[in-house]
């Protein structure tokens, strides 16, 4: 075959196909390692190291980037988590309505809420209603206003999602559920929702990796020592030592939560696949 | 003998589209009825009527002695009463094989766990997948699933089984298995309206045959009557599609 296309190409000897994969592979690697090497070669590694990687910074933020910040950067992500799970489930359902109202309230709030930034409304958790009902608090403190202030913006986007993967459920299982005796709010709990969620798995885990670094907006509701977070944690140090390295070892705290995370969700859609 | 269903003038519109338009039908208790007609003839529609999925927009409907089509019948629990089976199985994905018998049975008739396991698997033994219980939809042919969903509705217990084109989503190696398995519960006595396009069943299976056209009965009476030798000219042109489709003259062609 080869040897046919070559006579055809005339005279002239080309390579073959397997020559040429070789060589545009070669230079791929070539122009890979180049890059590497002026990077490495050029930068002033000295102060890059002083600057961002200082043994002796890094060490002091331990065990504190841990217990607390880390524990308290995940307290915050789950309770936004669970209340925006569970409040954007019931404006999914209310955007599915026959009753009107419901409609236009669910609209109105995911609206409303998709606009605003998340400091806006934390704040606004954090001031304004301790304002208007002085004599009342929100339960669970710091933990309790960060879980209503995050939660209820990302409410509002899991609410678009949940409505979407509702949607995609074939209407076919719910008139099955339905034949079967099942009431609409009995066919949708235990038919239709549980397809639903396993459709959303994916952009839900952007929704909680997301959450998970809003948490570092947690110093607008000004914490204390005992409920202060990742990012502020290493902010306070990194002013204290005038020295970059806490931002590093945030950066990796963050990945220490969304890596396994991630292998988590992983683990879950394969579940799902299975069931498919 | 009680009637099972009573259709009295039913029509039934989608929009400015009339479906039905005046259908009259009473099928006893025991009876199979099979009904067939072109596609958009409403064979569809009006089997939905019957357990109400599709509002009727005139007419009343008695099913199992209670007026379907009264809004404030109790019609969930008059459901319970009545098996569906869809040409798209529509088996629970979620839930293995077992869990699409005994959900609904846990959930609307309060058996308890090991009751309803106890009943799914006799019907999982009945339709021949006794071996299946644990296995997800996703995972057996369309037959399997089909007759998964045959079984799903009988552990309900039902007086009543709808059939809506139960076989037309299969590949043909496989459509005979759930006719059996319908022959069966036709042999057993069990009353069945059926939407089919399979005339081996009707003629070998049904007590009556009902042929719809463009939303009205046009024609209905025993199998080999209806089947064998029609009176209507729509009945024999339809049969002659169905059973010859090879040998339509020029004339015939859409």
């Amino acid at each position: 075959m080869t040897t046919v296309d070559d006579a055809a190409a005339g005279p002239k000897r080309r390579l073959t196909r397997r020559q040429r994969t070789r060589i545009i592979r070669l230079v791929q690697y070539a122009v890979f390692v180049a890059v590497l090497a002026v990077v490495a070669f050029t930068a002033d590694w000295h102060t890059v190291q002083q600057g961002f990687f200082r043994p002796d910074v890094a060490r002091s933020m331990f065990p504190g980037v841990l217990v607390p910040a880390l524990l308290n950067t995940l307290a915050f992500t789950l309770g936004a988590f669970v209340f925006g799970l569970v409040l954007g489930t019931v404006l999914a359902l209310m955007r599915l309505s026959e009753v009107r109202a419901y409609r236009w309230v669910a609209t109105g709030y995911i609206e409303l809420f998709r606009g605003l930034p998340v400091l806006v409304v934390l704040f606004l958790v954090g001031y304004g209603i301790p304002n208007a009902f002085p004599d009342r608090e929100i339960p669970g403190g710091v933990y309790g206003q960060m879980a209503l202030g995050l939660g209820m913006t990302a409410a509002a986007y899991m609410a678009e999602t949940i409505r979407a993967g509702i949607l995609a459920v074939p209407k076919g299982q719910l008139e099955a559920a339905r034949t079967l005796g099942m009431p609409y709010g009995r066919a949708m709990v235990s038919i239709v929702i549980p397809q639903a969620f396993r459709i959303v798995i994916p952009p839900m885990t952007n929704q909680i990796i997301t959450l998970t670094k809003d948490t570092s907006l947690a110093y607008v509701l000004g914490v204390t020592a005992a409920n202060v977070e990742i990012t502020k944690f290493s902010s306070d140090v990194l002013n204290a030592r005038v020295n970059a390295t806490p931002l590093i070892v945030a950066a990796l705290v963050y990945l220490v939560i969304t890596l396994p995370l991630s292998q988590v969700v992983r683990r879950m859609e394969l579940r799902a696949a299975r069931a498919r | 003998m009680s009637d099972a269903v009573v259709i009295e003038d039913l029509h039934k519109s989608f929009g400015p589209l009339e479906v039905l338009t005046g259908i009259d039908l009473t099928v006893t208790s025991g009876e199979v009825v099979c009904v067939i007609g072109p596609s958009g003839s409403g064979k569809s529609t009006l089997l939905r009527c019957v357990n109400l999925l599709e509002s009727p927009t005139r007419g009343r409907i008695h099913t199992l002695g209670v007026e379907i089509t009264d809004p404030d019948c109790e019609l969930d629990a008059l459901r319970r009463r009545i098996g569906m089976v869809f040409q798209q199985f529509n088996l629970f994905g979620h839930l293995t094989v077992l869990d699409n018998l005994t959900i609904a049975q846990r959930r609307v008739l309060r058996r308890t766990r090991a009751e309803a396991e106890r009943i799914a698997r006799e019907n999982l033994d009945r339709v021949g997948l006794g071996d299946k219980a644990g296995a997800y939809p996703a995972h057996l042919s369309g037959g399997q699933q089909q007759r998964v969903a045959i079984a799903r509705s009988l552990s309900m217990g039902p007086e009543l089984m709808l059939f809506d084109e139960p076989t037309s989503a299969l590949d043909p190696e496989l459509v005979g298995d759930v006719l059996t398995v319908m022959r069966d519960l036709a042999t057993e006595g069990m009353t069945m309206l059926v939407v089919t396009h399979e005339m081996a069943f009707a003629r070998d299976v049904a007590d009556r045959v009902v042929f719809m056209d463009g939303g009205v009965i046009v024609e209905q009476g025993a199998p080999a009557a209806v089947l064998g030798d029609p009176t209507e000219e729509r009945t024999r042109t339809f049969l002659r599609r169905v059973l010859d489709p090879t040998h339509l003259s020029d004339a015939e062609l859409d």
